[in-house]
């Protein structure tokens, strides 16, 4: 069974201008000890998706679509009563995700005291051994400390240890090394890679960054405007992608190895999503573009377990045309 | 945390002289002479007058009188009211009960008010609730206090009945009567401490509640109540408290239309008929006695924003 299940969601925000479809029939599987990497430009739905399976989204928000954790329906009640339990989440920002007004040991405790019933003397302890555990160097005395005195790195561990105290089933990880420096963004998803491999937890890992989507991701969904652009082992799709988004994003990335002296970037702008273009959101920024492009495309299984959403796949066939 | 306080006792003195200095000289520009008023039948006799000026000081140089009067103000000696005979220091120490127990009731009947009408405000922020809150804080803001106490001496005085409409009694004699003379005046007050307080609160709640720590709460699990009452609350709560603090002061400083209106003899009417008898040690020793409790409590208002705020403590 796998761990999460997301079928067809669907996520509108009503706003003040207008209806803006953030999310559009998306669907994918985590299982238990993977990592399911979500990759795509601000804006794409990757963190509208994470807060909707939370049930964090802002009450101007509709959701529609099945999410199911281990197999048991969602509902928001669900979603209440197992958030901080089974689900639980871990933020972009470890600067401003804590709260500057209690000690990091209390806010770790806190999510022990609710879930596990703990004394709060029992729930210290407990948060002491998770700190540890998170390698927070002399956790004890780190308990006692307040947000404000510990390093982006070291919050971003406390947010880990807050996010795994109650052995989740799931954990997602939205952008969760994006506001660190590079040497601790590498300490911080090999800590994360380490956890899964002892709990068994599941992870969602939000990112736009396909470096870290390489050396840590298990499978990939690539989304484009609120779509599913591509959706594959992440083995498979680096070797051979398939939506022209997503190698337009590969040849965006930079490379070390790479003798380019420039970067590569996809013309154009991310559409706007209370107007989207019809059929193909990425259509009009596609050099592959077609009359017939103006038709949703399905996503189609290219190759077991490889999906893409486009009518000009493989792209290979059409370049050797 | 100690050097803070030092520096911020540094401050306090030459805040003090200063206002010691604006106190006498505002009395120099009040049309009227002392010596008039106090001659009484007598006015008419220059002999009797220059024996006035002459006890009083008032015929020395400005500066003498400043001097001699803040040399004596230094070693506590507040001089003598010269209309009740009694030292001010003393009348001072008999009135300062008085108003502290109408501000400490005023305050109590703000904060209980006005933070959570703030807090609720700020949750159902756009809602009903929300209005209906915003226009009676706005209401309570605008409304004049003697408007309010006057319409309430009508109300529960006159009409029901129920309540003493002014007098004091003082709360060790009969504190049941003092409690009946004193809610209408500090309901009075209260409902201007608790519409500045509901405001503030309601815009820190709705500062905290963005923040991305809110966030982090409800991803834990925890209840609503939890959020808001525990995680955006202490944040909130941090200005508040400060806030709160100076707005104790105010009502320490002394509440003149409200004492006059409900014939509460707190510091507001006693320096109001000095003033009007040109009592100037009166008004000298009452106004510096208020400032002095003013800035004691901005100085507490410090210290309570560092206490409850951990990155000012540790930082």
């Amino acid at each position: 069974m796998n761990a999460l299940d997301v079928d067809r969601l669907s996520i509108q925000f009503h706003t003040d201008r207008g209806v803006l479809q953030a999310v559009d029939r998306v669907s994918f599987s985590v299982a238990a000890g993977r990592t399911l990497a979500i990759v795509g430009e601000s804006g794409c739905g990757k963190s509208a998706t994470a807060l909707a399976i939370l049930g964090l989204l802002a009450d101007n928000a509709e959701v529609l679509g099945g999410i199911r954790l281990a197999g048991a329906p969602l509902t928001p009640e669900a979603q209440r009563s197992a958030r901080g339990r089974e689900l639980a989440m871990i933020f972009q920002e470890p600067m401003t995700s804590l709260n500057p007004a209690f000690t990091v040991g209390e806010q770790v405790a806190e999510a022990l005291r609710l879930h596990e019933g703990l004394s709060p003397r029992d729930a210290m302890a407990r948060a002491i051994a998770m700190l540890e555990r998170v390698r927070i160097p002399d956790a004890a005395r780190r308990a006692k400390q307040y947000a404000h005195q510990l390093s982006g790195g070291m919050r971003q561990r406390v947010m880990i240890a807050i996010a795994l105290a109650c052995k989740p089933k799931l954990l997602i990880a939205d952008e969760p090394t994006t506001a660190l420096d590079v040497t601790v963004q590498a300490q911080i998803l090999a800590l994360l890679d380490e956890l899964k491999r002892e709990t068994g937890t599941a992870v969602v890992l939000i990112t736009h960054d396909l470096g870290v989507v390489q050396d840590h991701a298990d499978d990939v969904v690539v989304m484009y405007a609120g779509r599913v652009a591509e959706k594959a082992s992440a083995a498979k799709l680096f070797a051979m992608p398939q939506h022209p988004y997503t190698i337009g994003l590969l040849g965006a990335a930079p490379r070390l190895d790479s003798k380019r002296a420039r970067l590569a970037s996809i013309e154009g702008t991310v559409p706007d999503l209370r107007n989207p273009p019809p059929g193909c959101r990425f259509a009009p920024r596609c050099p592959f573009a077609i009359a017939a492009c103006e038709i949703t495309p399905p996503l189609v299984e290219l190759a077991p377990g490889h999906f893409a959403a486009c009518i000009r796949a493989p792209l290979d066939v059409v370049l050797a045309a | 945390m100690w050097l803070f306080l030092l520096r911020r006792l540094g401050q306090v003195i030459p805040t003090l002289l200063i206002l010691s200095v604006m106190v006498f000289a505002l009395q120099q520009l009040m049309p009227g002479d002392p010596a008039l008023i106090l001659a009484g039948e007598e006015r008419g006799d220059p002999v009797v007058l220059a024996q006035i000026r002459a006890e009083l000081l008032l015929d020395r140089p400005l500066a003498e009188q400043y001097l001699s009067w803040i040399w004596r103000v230094l070693h506590g000696d507040f001089g003598f009211s010269w209309r009740i005979h009694m030292p001010v220091g003393d009348l001072i120490l008999t009135k300062l009960p008085v108003t502290f127990q109408l501000a400490l009731m005023s305050f109590v009947i703000g904060v209980l008010i006005g933070v959570p009408c703030g807090v609720l405000s700020a949750v159902w922020r756009d809602r009903p609730i929300d209005w209906v809150i915003n226009g009676i804080a706005l209401f309570g803001i605008s409304m004049p206090n003697f408007w309010l106490g006057i319409m309430m001496i009508l109300f529960f005085s006159v009409d029901l009945g129920w309540l003493p409409p002014s007098g004091y009694v003082p709360l060790w004699e009969d504190p049941w009567m003092s409690l009946q003379t004193t809610i209408m005046p500090a309901f009075v007050l209260g409902t201007g401490v608790a519409s500045v307080l509901m405001r503030h609160t309601r815009a820190a709640m709705l500062g905290a509640l963005s923040q991305d720590y809110v966030r982090t709460a409800r991803a834990k699990g925890l209840g609503e109540r939890l959020v808001v009452g525990k995680h955006a609350l202490r944040n909130a709560l941090i200005p508040v408290v400060t806030l709160g603090t100076i707005e104790f002061g105010r009502l320490m400083a002394g509440a003149v239309l409200t004492e006059q209106i409900f014939s509460i003899p707190g510091f507001g009417k006693l320096v109001v008929d000095a003033v009007f008898n040109r009592d100037y040690p009166v008004v000298q020793g009452v106004v510096l006695a208020t400032a002095l409790i003013f800035v004691m409590l901005s100085l507490v208002a410090d210290m309570l924003y560092m206490a409850i705020n951990p990155r000012l403590r540790t930082a």
